[in-house]
């Protein structure tokens, strides 16, 4: 059987997704990305492979993408997290939509047609403001298992409301309102809504809305503030966190001709 | 060796004529360098697009700080400085040549000493003449030196954001111009001529003309000269303007590059897309932005920057409002609608695929994407935009890493059409 791997090594996490030749899915593995992308992305490959009945003998293609993609010494060719995450949102939502991806370090706003071609993109600037690691920041600080905040923010009474762009002086904000008796549930809730008004800045949000990444995948509440807040129901995909590598494993069976 | 045995990896083509600029570069640093000891001829430190044909005139040499910034950008000297002049109150998100220059003024030091054997600073002025048709922090940057060295600054204060130009835009900078004289007078010692004025009018018209002739040799595909390559060849045309030796100059580069257009031996090789580069250049980065645009097989071979110095209005029979009209006409200080039309012109002229708007920090008047321009453009155009964030000479404001997934993200884009 021929199959085709991609590898998304991004800022936090790497992930790995094996597809076969009719685009079906056959294993995925996340790790955390860690100081050597390129131990992370054969650590995520393996652990993808595993159990699967796939073997090396009948490999056909990897493609990386992803912060580390040129780290990936395996992988047979490259393509931006950019058009993987199109790619990726297109093959499980096969109409124009708007993708908002809220990854570990970078956040993507990307429209693609009816076709799946994509028109736009926008990513967020360069500082960290309105991503995954804004959000690991702050549990870091409010001495929160990252995994908890959603428990915590569905429980809210109110959304506190934060003010500063950036993640180090939201940081200090925050010890300001724990001084000022806030919940801990609000200010959760708070963060939540600075991360969605970050991605609201970076483009008008036409059309259907997809939404994708580790934050996303994580955090269900999140992704129901944001519905709240613009109004419209958002589509989120079966593996939120795998659509950048699945993007690649498509575009892997594409460059194999497959 | 190692820099021998990198200069042999790069793909980067090679532009003969470089040697020969390298040389008038040489010669014109040399010449100030010479002058600020003798104290003669006088020194004028002048804005990039100040008044230079009559500070020429008046038989000042002429010293362009903006020049030395972009040197102290692309020797990657500027980060350095920095920190020096906002430590004196100069915040970080003001002009970073400002910054730049002024911290190595302050530490006493300057690129100019390693490229340059026997110079040891930059040449001190006699007298420092702005037009703050680039930006109001030239005027700042002067003052600055001013007050350091107690030196007259004085100048020329523009119109911004212009539609079309009124005969009341250009009596105004006209007066200012004449203004300058009798201070100008009075520090060279010489009075003004106004024949002489019009003599070195007509050199700058001759080299802006040339100047123009290089840049429209990229209209050819594929393109022999990358903007990356355009911004250091541009050196003549800002600080030699009104000489026989600049003219010379791109008159030998010229026919270089028309060579290069017969022969079909573009700056990128097998050239896919064709890019417009609007806003400043990053200077500690163009080689590395060269390189990476050449493995994506696309050409940025057109630019607002590198057309800035290219001053069609230039007229010696009618030198004082001629002037006034090139320096007012620049790109710089026109309004959006002008400025939209200009990049319209160009996208069609030199047959582009996009626009990659880079939004430099610290350069606001050059940053043109903040006022939902690329968004309009793209819309009028139906070609795509990008803007990647960085800044002229400040590398703090520049992610390497999300510029460069930005670019290869957009030429993908390019791929999918």
């Amino acid at each position: 059987m021929k199959y085709f791997a991609g590898i998304d090594v991004g800022a936090s996490t790497t992930k790995a997704i094996i597809i076969n030749g009719k685009k079906e899915i056959l294993g995925y593995s996340v790790n955390d990305s860690g100081a050597d992308f390129e131990v992370a992305a054969e650590q995520a490959f393996e652990d993808a492979k595993s159990g699967v009945g796939v073997v090396d003998e009948n490999k056909s293609f990897v493609l990386s993408t992803g912060y580390g993609r040129r780290n990936v010494q395996f992988a047979d060719s490259t393509k931006t997290e950019i058009s993987c995450h199109a790619k990726g949102s297109f093959q499980e939502f096969p109409h124009a939509h708007t993708l908002i991806d809220i990854g570990g370090q970078d956040s993507k706003i990307i429209k693609v047609d009816d076709s799946g071609k994509r028109i736009s993109f926008k990513m967020n600037r360069k500082c960290a403001a309105g991503t995954g690691a804004f959000l690991e920041e702050i549990a870091n600080r409010l001495k929160i298992p990252i995994g908890k905040l959603d428990g915590l923010a569905v429980k809210a009474k109110e959304e506190t409301q934060l003010g500063s762009y950036c993640t180090v002086f939201t940081a200090t904000e925050i010890l300001t309102k724990i001084r000022e008796g806030v919940e801990v549930e609000d200010l959760v809730k708070g963060i939540f809504g600075a991360v969605i008004k970050r991605a609201l800045e970076m483009d008008p949000l036409d059309g259907n809305i997809v939404m994708s990444g580790g934050v996303v995948a994580h955090n269900p509440f999140f992704v129901q503030m944001f519905s709240e807040k613009i109004g419209k129901e958002i589509f989120v995909p079966s593996l939120p966190q795998y659509t950048g590598a699945l993007g690649a494993a498509l575009y892997a069976l594409e460059e194999e001709g497959g | 060796m190692a820099e021998k045995k990198e200069k042999k990896k790069s793909k980067i083509k090679k532009i003969q004529s470089a040697g020969h600029m390298r040389k008038i570069m040489a010669d014109y640093f040399y010449e100030l360098n010479n002058a600020a000891k003798a104290g003669s001829p006088k020194i004028a430190w002048c804005t990039s697009v100040g008044p230079a044909e009559l500070l020429l005139s008046m038989g000042f040499l002429v010293y362009y700080p903006e020049n030395h910034g972009a040197i102290l950008g692309s020797t990657r000297t500027a980060n350095d400085y920095i920190p020096v002049a906002n430590a004196i109150g100069y915040s970080p998100d003001i002009c970073s040549y400002l910054t730049s220059d002024v911290g190595a003024f302050i530490k006493g030091e300057t690129p100019l000493t390693r490229a340059y054997e026997g110079i040891e600073g930059v040449p001190k002025p006699d007298v420092l003449v702005y037009n703050t048709n680039q930006c109001r922090d030239v005027q700042e940057w002067f003052n600055w030196y001013s007050k350091e060295l107690n030196v007259p600054s004085i100048g020329i204060t523009t119109y911004r954001n212009i539609g079309e130009i009124h005969d009341y835009h250009l009596e105004a900078i006209v007066g200012q111009i004449k203004d300058l004289i009798p201070t100008l007078e009075q520090i060279s010692g010489n009075k003004f001529d106004i024949d002489k004025f019009k003599h070195f009018v007509g050199l700058s018209r001759d080299c802006t003309k040339l100047w123009k002739k290089v840049l429209e040799t990229n209209t050819a595909v594929p393109a022999p000269i990358s903007f990356f390559d355009e911004t250091i060849h541009m050196g003549p045309a800002v600080v030699l303007r009104g000489s026989e030796t600049a003219i010379e100059y791109y008159k030998l580069l010229l026919e270089e590059l028309e060579g290069k257009v017969a022969q079909k031996d573009g700056a990128v090789e097998e050239e896919k897309y064709r890019i417009y580069w609007e806003g400043m250049p990053i200077w500690g980065k163009l080689r590395d932005l060269a390189e990476f645009f050449i493995d994506l097989k696309t050409a940025v071979i057109a630019s607002t920057y590198c057309n800035s110095w290219i001053f069609d209005a230039f007229d010696p029979d009618d030198p004082f409002t001629s002037m006034a009209r090139a320096y007012t006409e620049i790109f710089i200080v026109r309004d959006e609608n002008f400025k939209e039309k200009y990049i319209e012109g160009m996208i069609n002229k030199y047959k582009l695929d996009g626009i990659l708007f880079h939004d430099s920090k610290t350069c606001p008047n050059n940053s043109n994407n903040r006022y939902g321009m690329p968004e309009r453009l793209q819309k009028k155009l139906k070609i795509p935009s990008l803007t990647i964030n960085g800044d002229l000479n400040d590398l703090r404001c520049y992610s390497e890493e999300q510029a460069k997934t930005n670019i290869e993200a957009f030429i993908e884009q390019l791929e999918a059409k």
